[in-house]
């Protein structure tokens, strides 16, 4: 004779406080341990892929930003990346140290998010609110090279379109003093804290095995023992000439994941220090004058100059065919632009690898056997961002 | 590159009337599949030869062929190789098996690729919609159907250019 | 300590509403004393969905606070809550959960659409979102942007302030509010 167990069903919603993101799970807990968990996705689906077979090439970028909202300015150039790959573009070297900096600026604000909310989640409101106001800085640095704030549309296909006045040197200069002290306390503040530590260390354990099998990049799977970094393995944008170490973690738990964003933006504050004192003197675009379009004051006065205009806004360009797989780092893994053109103005098939919808689906697996309190900050430390789920 | 047809050879051998086409001119090297024998020779790739991550999986359309695809990317992370492997089938029966056994990160994407296309994989531990409603009546990413809503009121379609 | 020289503090107060003051006694009317408190309380639920989210974020954090205009808790929970702000892209699969919100949320209640995607579909003119939520739910302010900076959804709160002040106690009973209602589908 078995004593009949009833497992209670919980709906952990699509509208929660502790999911960033609208995304499901129901969820059959025995007391307060989790059976079994099956995730629901798709509440903000948003079609980006048949909406980018309907858009010129040069007006797809303002639909990349809005993939991992958190740190726009990476896949704007990935896409710009993807694009010159196709085109067999090669951008000068002050482009590219541009966009470096730019890069790690997003990937630091992307960290930031990620870790003060899984500060939250454990209960200290404080570091959020001290970081987010470094975040405000690289606003500003953004407001000033772009014009936006959050979905930046930053950059051309070719390079970009105004040099770095002073202003942004002069921002950049000021918040890489800035951020350090305040990345310094924020650590001081939870790096050794006896409650953060008891509340993350073996939690979320994932193994680099069961990592690799189920497709994982960026920091989760640096956070189980393996150093696999796109920006070294299939080096874009000059990464070469810089030096930075790839911080790996040994048991793959929330821990292990919080400490390596950590000291990632370690490592990208130390990138950009580099990048300001190496930025070599240099156009600031490439000369691809059927994609990149001319400055304002031809524009008003030449011809050529207005026609190129138009042709290149309503992509009227005829574009080489073929089909590129083109990868970049961003915050949360491998992002992935696989294009296809056959020559028309729009792609004939564009596809995102999305780092986010590839490790979401082990996190049933993850949580098996975890408590209910676990699983919420095991979901907050794999960075789920909702926009790329569901693209 | 020698790597590349030493791998075609023993591809062939292996598996004979496995490989379609072959393609070297792109960014990554590309081989056409025959789709009787997708298993064997992502088998074979996986564990023989070293390509153990599975870094994408998507469909594709090409309604003048009335063909629908599915392209994989793999990547052997010990030796920074990539591969890009293709597969066609008719898309009136769009029936293809399933590699969740041997990659299990292939799960979800091939129920994006159902939901978007409609093929069919066998084998696949959960194929519904991931994406869309469950009760969709069509596979939106095929090129015959429109990008807006078809029932939609408030928007008039000549004053948008459509 | 505190220094004799230093000047006090000025506090800052809510204007009193109009009312006829006299000798240990204020006289106004119900509406507006009611008026003047839900102005400066409201609760939001921060119904977060996409970009316009971290946007709403970055009002909450301390840079911008959104707490000094009486928003201090936002609630989760829609039993507890004033106002919904529905920020970010909402589509057809998410919109029977958002009406359900709706639902459970108790009078009077207010709506404010933060951004493009969830005042009319934003850029997303595609087969799987909803062309704005007032398709769904009644909206009482739409705060247009993509996303908008934080100070443009301060605006809107202000908005949603002026309208909870002006609001007649009986509003939520009148027969325009319940046909309102009716063509959502609410009963």
């Amino acid at each position: 004779m078995s004593l009949d167990k009833e497992y209670l069903t919980i709906n952990l919603g699509p509208t929660h406080p502790a999911t960033h993101g609208v995304f499901q799970n129901i969820i059959q807990v025995d007391g307060e341990r989790i059976v079994s968990a099956e995730p629901t996705i798709g509440y903000i689906h948003r079609a980006f892929e048949k909406l980018a077979e309907h858009r010129p090439f040069y007006q797809i970028t303002p639909i990349t930003d809005r993939l991992n909202y958190c740190s726009s300015p990476i896949n704007n150039i990935g896409w710009h990346l993807a694009v010159e790959k196709l085109l067999a573009v090669q951008t000068p070297k002050r482009v590219d140290y541009m966009r470096v900096i730019i890069m790690e600026l997003a990937r630091i604000s992307d960290h930031i998010i990620c870790n003060s909310i899984l500060g939250v989640d454990t209960g200290a409101f404080s570091g959020f609110l001290y970081l987010f106001k470094q975040r405000e800085f690289i606003y500003e640095i953004y407001e000033e090279i772009c014009g936006t704030r959050l979905t930046t549309n930053i950059g051309r296909i070719g390079g970009f379109e105004r040099d770095f006045n002073d202003i942004v040197f002069e921002k950049l200069e000021k918040f890489l003093l800035s951020f350090k002290e305040a990345l310094e306390e924020f650590e001081s503040l939870f790096n050794r804290n006896r409650i953060f530590m008891d509340r993350t260390i073996g939690v979320g354990k994932i193994s680099s095995q069961m990592a690799l099998d189920y497709g994982f990049t960026g920091p989760n799977l640096r956070a189980t023992g393996v150093d696999y970094d796109v920006r070294v393995m299939s080096t874009y944008a000059s990464y070469e000439d810089f030096e930075f170490d790839i911080p790996i973690g040994t048991t793959g738990d929330t821990y292990d994941r919080f400490m390596v964003r950590n000291a990632e933006m370690w490592q990208s504050l130390s990138i950009i220090r580099q990048a300001l004192d190496k930025m070599p003197i240099g156009p600031y675009f490439a000369d691809v004058p059927e994609f990149y379009l001319p400055p304002k004051q031809d524009v008003y006065h030449y011809m050529e100059a207005l026609i190129y205009h138009f042709k290149v806004v309503m992509g009227e360009i005829p574009v080489p065919s073929g089909e590129i797989y083109s990868a970049v780092e961003a915050g949360n893994g491998e992002l992935g632009f696989y294009l296809v053109s056959d020559g028309g103005r729009t792609p004939f098939r564009l596809h995102f690898r999305r780092p986010c919808f590839i490790y979401y689906q082990a996190y049933p697996k993850i949580i098996e056997g975890e408590l209910l309190s676990d699983a919420i900050i095991t979901l907050s430390s794999l960075n789920v961002i909702a926009g790329e789920l569901d693209a | 590159m020698d790597f590349n047809n030493d791998l075609i050879a023993s591809l062939k051998t292996e598996i004979p009337n496995g490989v379609l086409a072959v393609d070297s001119q792109t960014d990554i090297f590309t081989v056409t599949l025959e789709r009787s024998h997708l298993i064997q020779v992502m088998a074979y790739l996986k564990t023989a030869v070293g390509f153990s991550f599975l870094t994408d999986l998507c469909g594709i359309h090409y309604p003048d062929l009335l063909s629908l695809g599915v392209v994989y990317h793999l990547h052997d992370l010990k030796n920074n190789r990539r591969i890009r492997l293709k597969t066609f089938v008719n898309q009136d029966n769009p029936v293809l098996d399933s590699v969740t056994a041997i990659f299990p990160a292939a799960n979800w994407m091939e129920r994006e690729t159902y939901d978007f296309f409609g093929i069919q994989f066998e084998n696949h531990p959960c194929l519904r919609r991931i994406l869309n409603e469950d009760d969709m009546s069509y596979f939106p990413m095929r090129k015959e159907y429109p990008l807006e809503d078809a029932s939609r009121t408030d928007k008039q379609d000549d004053m948008f250019g459509r | 300590m505190t220094n004799p020289n230093q000047e006090p503090k000025k506090v800052n107060m809510a204007d009193a509403p109009e009312g006829i003051q006299g000798q240990g006694f204020f006289l106004t009317s119900l509406q507006k004393a009611v008026g003047l408190a839900r102005k400066h309380s409201l609760w939001p639920l921060p119904f977060a969905t996409s970009c316009c989210g971290i946007e709403f974020m970055a009002t909450m954090a301390s840079h911008y606070d959104f707490a000094r205009f009486g928003s201090e808790r936002p609630s989760f929970s829609p039993r507890q809550a004033d106002l919904l702000m529905v920020m970010g892209t909402v589509a057809k699969k998410l919109g029977p959960v958002l009406r359900q919100v709706y639902e459970q949320m108790a009078e009077p209640k207010w709506v404010m659409a933060v951004g493009a995607c969830a005042s009319s579909g934003g850029i997303f003119d595609t087969y799987s979102v909803l062309q704005g939520i007032d398709k769904v739910i009644p909206v009482d302010v739409y705060v247009p942007g993509c996303p908008p900076r934080p100070e443009q959804i301060i605006d809107g709160l202000i908005q949603i302030q002026e309208l909870a002040s002006k609001e007649s106690l009986n509003r939520r009973n009148s027969p325009e509010y319940q046909a309102l209602l009716n063509q959502y589908g609410f009963q």
